[in-house]
């Protein structure tokens, strides 16, 4: 026999070259089975979306795609349409200004809200944004005034003592709080309130026959536009107050917290509706018998009023969630209730409830579209009064309710977006 | 004798000690808010005496037993135009309480299936139902209210739809109608019933069910205890079934349970159920409205029980299904519940919306028709909001006593 050879005829002297994952485990395969038919009922519910969604666009897209955007009634678009599912969008262009500034405002001046919109933007970003010089916050103290010169016109001297009376409170506060806070407050307010009462009496007397911008009345008011003013000012006038009644409820004084407790408690416990009521039937008794306060006057109070009362228990919630430390820290170096809050506890406070009072201003911002129920000509109250009752537009429901839905949309998704980015770029404590 | 160098001098009391004393600052503070508060309540009390003298006007309570006049389309008790304010108003209160309860149960529903949904690890599930909550939470419910009641009326055929031999619609399994007044469905009937009134025989039915609840609660309690005595559950599905099911059959039969049917009737359906067009819309958007945030609610629940507990779970071998109805589930309720009856309280007062579509809830017959015909504004307003913060008291005080219960116990 010959000599037995070598048992191993071949030994392989490098590794093979890896092969590539099988198909379904690579790429688009895998992610389509593990991310949408990773077993039976997630299978279901992917093909369930599927068709929900090929039902909507193919309901939907259609609509959109065949809209007709230039005829003036809604007969002409029909003839225009010929029986083809399209939307009569024209509705929006043709009623743009309608739907915007309502139905009164003088069709010469839109020029002035819209400025005051554009420069709303520019006022509100130094607040928004902490990286801008903090020079351009001198802009966002004017731009009430000057809003309100825009939006409402007549003689430039109103704004101008409202300047005045707070550049005088706030001068007289800066002086007396060195001494003691609660009397710098109180002379402050004190002085600010001399200043408004007799300078409007002086502006009264002096005021030009023909002001550079003509005088816009309140109840001219309508639109897209009064939502945003409603909106605004509750808010910002909401916040301080909010504030005050947070601290308020806190307080060690039972008189004070338990005032505060029973105002916040009541306003939560009713309907926004009830308060707008109180607005437009039952507010005017409360006023001397010669005022005569405007209804968006009563309504701006109201709404102030309702989400100061939201505020408060956000920011409540965030005098709470402050350790307890803090406060007996503050106490500690020797500083009193004013400085200890000023300087301690609310720069802290208010910053774990931002997220909460950005909650509380969009829920306002939706809520101004209330102010329809008692008659007024909001974007809501346009579209179901002036606009469909028309003869030229009666039947144009989704066109219409769709554009206010997409305009709240744009407007409330963007403010809880900057909340979020807002919420992570304050979170300093590093987790 | 040596004097006592550090006894502090003795001094009388002076007047600015009211403010710059500690001791007695905080009584100067309260007595000055006090004067304030009723400076400003008494102030506005007598401005408005004074209005009220110069319109001829007084706070009088008699209107509410006064007839009404007026008649509500949605009656869950008898009334009618000859019945008092005070009736009217209780009608409303009732169409206030029976919208909201279906609205906090649909609501519910939405909200926990977009919620768990929203975290499901299928893609397309997931962004549609973040879709469907960040598209219904930036809206306003208003609007939602009022697209819903458009379509009811506008893009709902009417009555007339469904007549004739050819007609255009047909009612759906000859059982239910979808029209512009509203959908009809069967209304059911006893033949004989418990003492011969309808009302008896609905009680007894809940009564038969509270039974059968407490029957089945007293089931799961032995099957846990077998479970715990000898390591194997029994299996019970099949009696849980049977409890719920026969004792209600059996009583089914027993009464005679019949259905009558809605029939077109000259222009309009006759007998069956109405749900008018008003209540479908308030109902169906304050549900799909408040289930968007509860969506979002019971999404930070689950997100809030840490990740090791379901990994624990895990690891014990539990499966999917367990690992969320035993582990998860009763962790995330604690979080989910507090802000999830907040949300029916906003329910509760977003059905004021009512008077939007005309659906006769107490903000329309008191707070509405019966404000405009006595012109008792302050009067009538101040009961609505009495009712409402009576509401809203009630609930809290309920979410109070749960939150004391389930607070965890800390060391």
């Amino acid at each position: 026999m010959a000599a037995k050879k070598s048992s191993v005829a071949f030994v392989r002297k490098e590794p093979l070259p890896a092969m590539p994952p099988p198909a379904r485990d690579r790429g688009a395969a895998k992610w389509i089975r593990e991310n949408l038919l990773s077993n039976i009922s997630n299978s279901v519910l992917t093909v369930l979306s599927i068709i929900a969604i090929y039902y909507l666009c193919a309901f939907v897209l259609p609509w959109i795609w065949n809209g007709v955007w230039t005829t003036s009634s809604l007969a002409e678009c029909r003839e225009v349409l010929q029986g083809v599912t399209g939307g009569c969008f024209s509705v929006l262009t043709e009623r743009w200004n309608q739907l915007i500034f309502g139905f009164a405002y003088p069709s010469e001046f839109y020029w002035r809200p819209a400025l005051a919109f554009v420069l709303l933007f520019f006022a509100a970003a130094p607040v928004l944004f902490f990286d801008l010089p903090r020079k351009l916050l001198i802009f966002t103290g004017l731009y009430p005034f000057l809003a309100f010169w825009l939006i409402w016109g007549g003689p430039i001297g109103y704004p101008l003592i409202g300047l005045l009376g707070c550049a005088v409170g706030y001068f007289v506060h800066s002086v007396l709080v060195a001494r003691n806070f609660a009397l710098g407050l109180i002379v402050g307010f004190a002085a600010a309130i001399a200043t408004w009462s007799l300078g409007s009496n002086l502006v009264g007397a002096l005021a030009p026959e023909q002001p550079l911008l003509g005088a816009v009345e309140s109840r001219k008011m309508g639109g897209f536009m009064l939502n945003m003013i409603l909106g605004t000012v509750a808010v910002s006038l909401a916040l301080p107050i909010g504030i005050a009644l947070a601290l308020g409820r806190q307080s060690r004084l039972p008189i004070v917290k338990w005032v505060c407790v029973v105002f916040i408690e009541f306003i939560r416990g009713v309907p926004l509706i009830t308060l707008l009521f109180v607005a437009n039937v039952v507010l005017a008794y409360f006023f001397p018998p010669e005022a005569n306060i405007d209804i968006l006057i009563r309504v701006i109070i109201m709404l102030t009023i309702f989400s100061a009362a939201y505020i408060a228990e956000v920011i409540r919630g965030g005098l709470a969630a402050l350790p307890r430390g803090q406060y007996e820290a503050a106490d500690s170096l020797g500083l009193d209730y004013a400085q200890a809050m000023q300087m301690i506890v609310l720069p802290q406070a208010l910053k774990i409830s931002i997220p909460g009072i950005v909650n509380v201003a969009v829920g306002l911002f939706k809520d101004t579209t209330l102010v329809s129920i008692i008659s007024m000509f909001d974007l809501v109250g346009m579209i179901r009064g002036p606009i469909l009752a028309s003869t030229e537009w009666n039947g144009v429901y989704w066109e219409l309710l769709g554009f206010a839905a997409v305009l709240f949309f744009i407007v409330c998704y963007g403010i809880s977006q900057y909340s979020q980015w807002l919420e992570r770029r304050l979170a300093t404590d590093h987790r | 004798m040596t004097a006592t160098p550090d006894a502090p001098p003795i001094e009388g009391f002076k007047v600015a000690d009211l403010w710059f004393d500690t001791r007695y600052r905080s009584y100067t503070f309260q007595l000055i808010a006090l004067v304030i508060l009723f400076g400003s309540i008494g102030y506005l009390i007598s401005n408005l005496l004074t209005n009220l003298a110069n319109a001829g006007l007084n706070i009088s309570w008699d209107f509410l037993r006064e007839p009404s006049n007026y008649d509500i389309n949605q009656k869950p008790i008898e009334y009618t135009s000859q019945s008092s304010h005070l009736r009217a108003s209780i009608v409303g209160v009732l169409n206030t309480l029976i919208v909201a309860f279906l609205a906090c149960v649909t609501a519910t529903f939405f909200g926990v299936v977009a919620g768990v949904l929203r975290l499901s690890n299928n893609w397309i599930v997931a962004r549609l139902m973040s879709a469907y909550v960040e598209a219904f939470r930036n809206v306003p419910v208003l609007i939602w209210i009022i697209i819903i009641f458009s379509i009811m009326t506008v893009a709902l055929p009417g009555p007339r739809a469904y007549r004739g031999e050819d007609a255009e619609r047909s009612m759906l399994f000859d059982m239910f109608a979808f029209t512009n007044r509203g959908i009809y469905t069967p209304r059911p009937e006893f033949l004989n019933p418990l003492m011969g009134a309808q009302i008896f025989s609905w009680i007894l039915v809940l009564l038969v069910l509270a039974a059968s609840f407490f029957g089945v609660r007293a089931l799961t309690t032995w099957a846990t205890k077998t479970q715990n005595a000898t390591g194997y559950r029994p299996v019970t599905w099949y009696w849980t079934l049977a409890i719920w099911l026969v004792p209600l059959a059996i009583l089914m039969v027993a009464m005679g349970l019949s259905w009558e049917y809605p029939k077109l009737a000259g222009f309009n359906f006759q007998g069956g159920i109405q749900i008018r067009g008003s209540l479908i819309a308030l109902w169906f958007a304050l549900a799909i409205y408040t289930g968007a945030f509860i969506a979002e609610n019971v999404r930070a629940g689950i997100q809030a029980v840490s990740k090791g507990q379901t990994e624990a779970a895990a690891s014990l071998g539990l499966r999917q299904s367990w690992i969320m109805n035993l582990v998860v589930l009763p962790q995330a309720l604690r979080v989910i519940i507090p802000p999830l009856i907040s949300q029916y309280l906003n329910i509760t007062k977003n059905s004021s919306l009512a008077i939007a579509v005309g659906y006769m809830d107490v903000t329309g017959t008191l707070g509405g028709i019966t404000l405009n015909q006595t012109g008792r504004a302050i009067e009538c307003i101040l009961l609505l909001m009495l009712f409402y913060v009576t509401i809203s008291l009630s609930i809290s005080a309920i979410m109070n006593v749960y939150n004391n219960s389930v607070k965890l116990k800390e060391r």
